[in-house]
Order: structure tokens, then C-alpha cells, then sequence
């Protein structure tokens, strides 16, 4: 029986010839990762295990990117935990305020992770690094603990759902609208303990920000991962970024999915989802009445990149932010941050009226840097529009493109560049 | 495997973990702390009801959302013995074995029991009993290997044990 491309990156890390849906295995990792809000409950985990240290310091990633810079007191000292952890276990890749990014946006930047890799990360949006054809898969802190003790962990291999893009997208329709079409086609739980495997002519004609985009919020969906095959444009990347050296795995011709999906790219709009779920999705020509807003958030780990970026100042340049409206711009790492002052963006969104801030999740997770009051409403590129997530558990979420929010914040409602 | 039981508190669809525990509570890790606040967006009374080796039944992908383990540790802190669904989200179903807090998926269960009720749960053969209705529902054993891991009480010592 054939194998998924996810099986048959999880059979070679468990030493097997193959595996099937449904089996236990354990499989070697060769990435470790965890942020502030994780890391300290694994250290202390890690802590109670009778091990000398980490199994591997270079193949460890600690990348603290909620609170900081550090929003208070308590978030400090969780910072300072996963620091001393650092220090004293000589991690490689701990990146301190002045190095960091979001974490699903920095360490593919940094090529700690290549194709063919098997990576958990302490973080639900681990998914993201099957963009570059990685199994990478949110887990617990316990799970990142024996991670960092023992190089090792327990999956259950799954099942899958092979989604086939076809067509390319037209303008101002993104990865964003993709995903979010997807999710609100299948559900939140419509990919649960799945594998969501992208393929078809379409892929190629996807950029690597909107194919992370993707592959981020298959979490969205219910998927342990999402995980795109490796063509030029992948390969390229992973040789502009990182030294290590992908090993490419194919899907078998006769590889076995539990269901296909077909996505025509061209046909698709841009979509927006209404709170408090991922799954209420609207294409804007569905959107008939007036929506009005306060807030809007261009960032985090789903569309902080610099494609996002340069998108949202293309629709804000020479534009103002409509009264009564903030504009938060987050670049997600340092080296987007700095790109984007190369490229004069920066400009354009504080002559826009926007604020552009330090890299963080701070908002994105109702931390700091842009919580919700009752009553309010956001457009926000992020990935969760959950009750509470951004603030007060009266206010809304809608999860959208860089383009719509941007045109939004110009409007005052949502909007698409279309409209403007 | 111990059995548990105790009252039922009944969820639907889709409970997050925002709703679990809000990200706003996420600068502690202390459990005593994250079960104060459990459940309270969408159920202020929970914390202030639920007692030692009570039930939590929901429905659908209970659990979704962030890979929070603070949700299944404030679960567990606030008293809960056993939390019963439809399915749960995969992140939030390895982080609660991994903790040592049993979950068991039972779709016939989940829609039957209602809040209030008397259940038991026997582990090792997966069988749910509501003792209020007079019912009993087969839900899924644990594989073999998970039940080692909840038998030390989580990872930790399963890893130290062997
Ligand atoms: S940006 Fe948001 S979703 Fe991404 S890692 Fe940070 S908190 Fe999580």
C-alpha cells in the first residue's frame, strides 16, 4: 500500500520501510521548538526527568515571541527562565529581543528547518514549516520536554486529505483566501488527526509566504499538518536560507486519502471569516451590510511576512486611516522589519496613520500591543477569531488578508481593495 | 487504571482553549492559578460548582486551538477526573495523556448524558455509565501504550520509569 508524503517522512524517521494510518510510532526529531508561554512549563517538565540535559543543544529552538518585550512582570520571569534554561544547556538557537521573530515566521528565515525534516514545536501553528515539505506538528509542553530530553516522540500516524489546487489566484487574492476558503468548506474539525496534503499544478504558481500562510492554519482545520510538495521555488528558498540539505519525499502513485478536495484558485474571492470561528466564512461579495470597525492588526505568524507587508503599504500609500480606526502593523521578525524600512514601507503606514511595532504575537492572542474593549470589532490577519482570543469576550474577530485589512482600515469597514 | 466519577458539567462544539483558559492568564504556569479561571468566559458558575472527580461531557473537537497545556492542567487542577466528548482536538487529546488526565471519546455518550448526571467511568474497558439515566455507553479504551502513560500519571514518569 502507498504512502502519503507525511508517512513516508514519519516511516523514515522511525526507521520503518513503512507505516500506515492509525499506527503508534516513535519517531526521531530533528527540531525542537517552544516560545515564553510554553517553554517554562516543559523546563519545569524537563526538570522532573532523570536526564543530564538536552539530547541535542543545536536542534533545540527557543525563540521567546509572546509577551516581549516582556509585557510584565510575570512574563518576565518566564523569560528569563527559558533564558537561564538557554545559557546553562548552551541552546544554539535562542534568540533573545534584538534577534527574535515570531517564531513560525523566524526559524524557516533562519533555515533551521528544511524538506524531509520531523519537527515539534510547544506551539499550535508548528504546522506552518510544511510549506517546505517538513512534517512539523503542534504538540504540549510534556511533549516538547521529552522532545528536548530524549530527541524523540510518540505520533499516531494519520490519515490524510489531498487537496488539489488547480488555476492561479487572481489579484488581491491571497494564500490567506485560500486557507480560509478551505476551512470553511471542510470545517474546524474537518481535517481532525489528518494530514491536509497539498499538490497540484496550482502550487507552483503560490509564492513561499502564502504557501507558510497555508500550511499555518491547517491547525485551523483540525490537521496534525499541512505539507506541500518541494518544487524549484521551494528548493531555492531552503538554499537562500539554510545550510542543511532537504531531503525531498513524494506522495506513491498509490498512496491512500481518505478524501480530495479540488481548489480552483481562480475562482476563488476574498474571504473573510466572522467571528467566533474560522469556519464562518463570507467571500466579500457575500458581505452586504455596512461592517464597521475599530481595530485593525496587520501581523503575526499567518501574515507577517514581507510579501503581507508589502501588500498592506501598497493599498495604504498615499491613503489615510479612517478616523476612529487603529492600524497596528507588526513585521513578524527582525529581518522583515528591516527590509521593510529598506523598501520604505515603514514610511507609508506612519504617514498612513498606522503604528508599526517591534516584532510580537502581542495582539494576536489578546497579550498586549492592541486588546479588544467590549464591543469592538477587529480585522485582523491573524488566525484565531475565537471569543476572548483579542480581549474582552464582547468583542469580534474577523480574520482576513493583509489586502482586506488594509483596505479596511482605510475605509472604516471591511473593505477590499476592489472598493477603494 | 482507576475508574472515575462524579457530576456532569456539559459542553457543545468546538470548546477552545481560549475559553479553557484565556491567553490572558497564559504569564502564570501555576495550576492552582489556571484553575481559578478555567472554563470562565464561557461558564463563570464552573469554577465556583465543580467538585473533586467531577465529569466534563462536550461535544465536538473539544480542545481546539492553541497547543496550550495549561488548558488540560487547569482542567485537571480544578478537580475534573475525566473529560468525555464526541472528539477532541489532536494537540489537547496527547497534552491531557501526556499530563495524565483521562479523556475518552464516546459520540453516543456525548450526546446523551446531560448536565447534572451521575456518570462513571470504567478505563479500562472504556465503558460509561450514566447513573442518573440508567444508561451505559461504549466509549473507546485507550490503546495499550497510552494507558501506560496515564497509568504513571503522565510522560514524565513514563519516561523516568522505564
Ligand atoms: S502570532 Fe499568534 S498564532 Fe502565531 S505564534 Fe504568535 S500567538 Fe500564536
Amino acid at each position: 500500500m502507498g504512502m502519503t508524503m507525511t508517512q513516508k517522512i514519519l516511516a523514515a524517521h522511525a526507521g520503518l520501510e513503512t507505516v500506515a494510518a492509525g499506527q503508534l510510532i516513535e519517531a526521531g526529531l530533528d527540531l525542537v521548538l517552544g516560545n515564553d508561554i510554553t517553554s517554562p512549563v516543559a523546563i519545569k517538565e524537563m526538570e522532573k526527568m532523570k536526564v543530564d540535559g538536552v539530547f541535542d543543544k543545536d536542534k533545540i529552538a527557543l525563540v521567546p515571541d509572546h509577551f516581549v518585550p516582556n509585557k510584565d512582570i510575570k512574563s518576565a520571569e518566564h523569560c528569563k527562565c527559558v533564558r537561564e534554561f538557554a545559557y546553562r544547556n548552551e541552546i544554539t538557537n535562542y534568540f533573545e529581543v534584538g534577534e527574535m521573530g515570531i517564531e513560525h515566521a523566524l526559524l524557516p528565515e533562519k533555515g533551521l528547518v528544511v524538506a524531509g525534516d520531523v519537527v515539534i514545536g510547544a506551539d499550535s501553528h508548528t504546522c506552518t514549516y510544511g510549506a517546505l515539505g517538513a512534517f512539523s506538528t503542534g504538540v504540549g509542553s510534556t511533549d516538547m520536554a521529552a522532545g528536548m530530553a530524549t530527541g524523540k516522540a510518540w505520533f499516531k500516524v494519520p490519515g490524510a486529505i489531498k487537496v488539489v489546487l488547480t488555476g492561479s489566484l487572481p489579484r488581491w487574492v491571497s494564500g490567506k483566501d485560500v486557507i480560509l476558503h478551505l476551512i470553511g468548506k471542510i470545517g474546524v474539525d474537518g481535517a481532525l488527526y489528518k494530514s491536509l496534503e497539498f499538490t497540484g499544478d496550482g502550487v507552483s504558481s503560490l509564492n513561499m509566504d502564502d504557501r507558510f500562510t497555508i500550511a499555518n492554519m491547517a491547525i485551523e482545520a483540525g490537521a496534525k499538518n499541512g505539507i506541500f510538495p518541494v518544487d524549484a521555488q521551494a528548493a531555492s528558498y531552503m538554499k537562500e536560507h539554510s545550510a542543511k540539505t532537504p531531503v525531498v519525499y513524494e506522495a506513491d502513485e498509490d498512496a491512500v486519502y481518505d478524501e480530495k478536495i479540488e481548489i480552483d484558485l481562480s475562482a476563488l474571492r476574498p474571504t473573510v471569516a466572522f467571528p467566533h470561528l474560522p469556519e464562518n466564512t463570507k467571500t466579500i461579495d457575500e458581505i452586504t451590510e455596512d461592517i464597521r470597525i475599530d481595530q485593525v492588526v496587520i501581523g503575526s505568524c499567518t501574515n507577517g511576512r514581507i510579501e503581507d507587508i508589502r501588500c498592506a503599504a501598497g493599498i495604504l500609500q498615499g491613503k489615510h486611516v479612517a478616523k476612529g480606526v487603529r492600524c497596528i502593523v507588526i513585521p513578524a521578525t527582525q529581518s522583515i522589519y528591516l527590509q521593510a524600512m529598506e523598501e520604505g514601507l515603514l514610511k507609508i503606514f506612519i504617514e498612513a496613520g498606522a503604528v508599526v511595532s517591534t516584532p510580537t504575537c502581542g495582539p494576536c492572542l489578546g497579550g498586549y500591543m492592541g486588546v479588544l474593549a467590549a464591543g469592538e470589532r477587529c480585522v485582523s490577519t491573524t488566525n484565531r477569531n475565537f471569543v476572548g482570543r483579542m480581549g474582552h469576550v464582547d468583542s469580534e474577530i474577523y480574520l482576513a488578508s493583509p489586502a482586506v485589512a488594509a483596505a479596511s482600515a482605510v475605509t472604516g469597514k471591511i473593505s477590499w481593495p476592489g472598493e477603494l | 487504571m482507576k475508574n472515575a466519577k462524579g457530576t456532569v458539567f456539559k459542553y457543545g462544539d468546538n470548546i477552545d482553549t481560549d475559553v479553557i483558559i484565556p491567553a490572558r492568564y497564559l504569564n502564570s504556569s501555576d495550576p492552582a492559578e489556571l484553575a481559578a479561571h478555567c472554563m470562565e468566559d464561557i461558564d463563570k458558575e464552573f469554577i465556583r460548582r465543580v467538585k473533586k472527580g467531577d465529569i466534563i461531557v462536550a461535544e465536538k473537537n473539544f480542545g481546539c486551538g492553541s497547543s496550550r497545556e495549561h488548558a488540560p492542567i487547569a482542567i485537571k487542577a480544578a478537580g475534573v477526573s475525566c473529560v468525555i466528548a464526541e472528539t477532541f482536538a489532536r494537540i489537547f487529546y496527547r497534552n491531557a495523556i501526556n499530563i495524565g488526565l483521562p479523556i475518552i471519546e464516546c459520540p453516543e455518550a456525548a450526546a446523551a448524558i446531560e448536565a447534572g448526571d451521575e456518570v462513571e467511568v470504567d478505563f479500562d474497558t472504556g465503558t460509561i455509565t450514566d447513573v442518573t439515566k440508567k444508561t451505559s455507553y461504549q466509549g473507546q479504551a485507550f490503546p495499550e501504550f497510552m494507558q501506560r502513560i496515564i497509568d504513571a500519571e503522565g510522560l514524565v514518569n513514563y519516561i523516568n520509569n522505564r
